[in-house]
């Protein structure tokens, strides 16, 4: 058994050796979770590295890369304009500022990053059952991911504010923390709707259909103002709140401490639950997808 | 020192199919809770739990104890579904369980699935740099193992085409080059890599070896005996989940051969 070994060892050398094993059963299942995402920390480049590929072979072979996503989605932002403009009465210079701008942070933002969420750990079976990674990183990816086409669809609101000349000023960079909620929640997502679609198939598509019913009651095509004196009922809707700490700022104004408390506190009451469920369903994942 | 100690470690995992695979329908079954068992031979102990109907509880594991101590190779046999595969993920960490005990000292490296984390759409060369991320190598390092494994699996042209165009010998090779580049304590192994044609098995072979040599415990499945006999210094042999039989490599190797002889698989 003692042949000599292969040529070039250099590189394997060279490969870091891996350290003891951090997560043989032992301790609680909220001791493993907690391993599973201080791994997660450690390989994080790796999670970007597998989001940043996603985008590029979603859009591998064609010449315009994710910016074809960007074109659709100006057509859409300009044919709902048009109409939803005069179905409301309102001016095109306020309204499709307004409109590309929400319509981008749904589609790309709250909405495609739940959806994503559901597949977070069944679109990674093959790495999950075969190599010994944390679970979190697969998380990791799909909020990159999101990130990334978000950054790419962004211009579409921009290039409407540039034409109408609108421009948020200082108050914009108030939802750079927001956007960091987002992410955060997002990332809270991927552990609960992720672990939930893994055991449960039906769970995506009824998440799917719900989103629909959640983009018409939260005023993305609509403003707050149209509802008038009943606007207050409005905080009842979770989306809503994070949608505007996002919103308000690109559009010039500052949210007031009430929504970002309220979003604050969605956000704290969600991360409590997806904590739970990952803990919970941590261990049995492998099994189920 | 590097070690290997279970005790009384059992496994048993949920089989999800059909109905129990959906919310409504497993919703409508708890309030039904028809309770059933029962028990297959080939492969785990299968039990339906009582919630659902079609839920299948699989006992892959039952009561396995063992230590294995530096400087051990040791081969897995039985028939199919006996729980070798099974136990080998569960050493390398993918199926964790509380039922036993699990004390692993030294780093694993498991060679499971040939295309293991390998994605299809993705060219010879970006798998190798996404592997390399995965070790956490930096750039020179990066660069030498792309030379490396271009020089071993000799894929010319192929190896900047999409994975997925590669015919089952060729990912095997790309597999395998890749599989076999770190030197861990603890090197877990199943039977995939006997596979691709002589030329390269001769190749694979030094190379693994290599490796192999280098780890201080060595853990493989096989049902290539003749490999065995020459890996190995311990044999544990499964039956449903359970050891039937530890001990030095030709003694139960015998053994294995006389029972292989009465009721053939």
């Amino acid at each position: 058994m003692s042949v000599p070994s292969p040529a070039s060892d250099v590189a394997r050398d060279e490969a870091p050796r891996r350290q003891s094993r951090r997560d043989t059963p032992r301790g609680s299942p909220a001791a493993r979770a907690w391993a599973d995402w201080k791994e997660t920390r450690r390989l994080w480049r790796l999670g970007v590295r597998l989001g940043w590929l996603d985008i590029r072979l979603r859009y591998r072979g064609s010449a315009l890369g994710p910016f074809w996503l960007t074109i659709t989605s100006a057509l859409m932002v300009a044919s709902m304009g048009v109409l939803y403009s005069r179905l409301f009465h309102m001016q095109l210079a306020t309204y499709l500022p307004f409109l590309s701008l929400s319509l981008t942070l749904w589609s790309v933002g709250l909405s495609s990053l739940i959806q994503e969420s559901c597949t977070c750990f069944l679109e990674a079976e093959a790495m999950v059952r075969s190599v010994q990674l944390p679970l979190l990183l697969y998380a990791l990816r799909v909020v990159v991911r999101n990130a990334i086409v978000f950054a790419h669809n962004i211009v579409v609101p921009l290039a409407v504010f540039a034409i109408y000349h609108v421009w948020p000023g200082v108050n914009a960079l108030l939802a750079l923390p927001a956007l960091l909620l987002w992410a955060l929640d997002g990332f809270a997502a991927c552990m609960v709707f992720g672990s939930l679609c893994a055991r449960f198939r039906d769970i995506a598509p009824i998440v799917g259909a719900l989103l629909q019913i959640v983009f018409y009651v939260t005023p993305v095509i609509w403003m707050p103002q149209q509802l008038g004196a009943k606007v207050s009922y409005l905080l009842y809707n979770p989306f809503y709140p994070l949608l505007e700490i996002v919103r308000e700022p690109l559009l010039g104004r500052v949210p007031s401490l009430q929504i970002w408390g309220i979003a604050l506190a969605i956000s704290v009451v969600f991360w409590l639950i997806a904590v739970r469920a990952f803990i919970r369903a941590r261990a049995r994942l492998v099994f189920w997808i | 020192m590097a070690h290997i100690c279970l005790e009384d470690l059992s496994l048993s995992f949920p089989v999800l199919h059909g109905g129990s695979r959906s919310l409504k329908k497993t919703l409508l079954a708890r309030a039904k809770s028809t309770v059933a068992a029962k028990t297959g031979a080939v492969g785990g102990r299968m039990r339906i739990s009582g919630n659902s109907a079609e839920v299948v509880e699989v006992q892959a594991l039952f009561n396995v104890s063992f230590t294995i101590s530096e400087g051990e190779r040791v081969g897995l046999v039985g028939h199919n579904g006996a729980g070798k595969s099974t136990l080998l993920r569960v050493l390398a960490g993918i199926y964790e369980t509380n039922e036993g005990t699990l004390d692993i000292e030294g780093d694993t490296h498991a060679l499971i699935d040939p295309n293991a984390g390998m994605n299809g759409e993705l060219t010879g060369r970006e798998n190798i740099q996404l592997f390399a991320c995965r070790m956490g190598m930096g750039r020179v390092a990066t660069q030498e193992l792309e030379k490396d494994v271009e020089a071993f699996s000799d894929l010319g042209a192929f190896f900047d085409l999409p994975v997925r165009l590669y015919s089952s010998g060729m990912s095997v090779r790309l597999g395998f080059a890749l599989a076999t580049v770190p030197r861990p304590r603890i090197l877990l192994m199943d039977e995939w890599f006997m596979a691709g044609d002589q030329k390269f098995q001769d190749k694979a072979r030094a190379r693994l070896e290599g490796m192999v040599d280098a780890a201080e415990i060595l853990v493989v499945t096989s049902h290539a005996l003749s490999i065995l006999r020459q890996w190995c210094t311990r044999i544990i042999w499964m039956e449903s989940g359970e050891i039937r039989m530890d001990g030095p490599t030709e003694e139960v190797l015998d053994a294995y051969e006389a029972a292989l002889a009465i009721t053939p698989v």
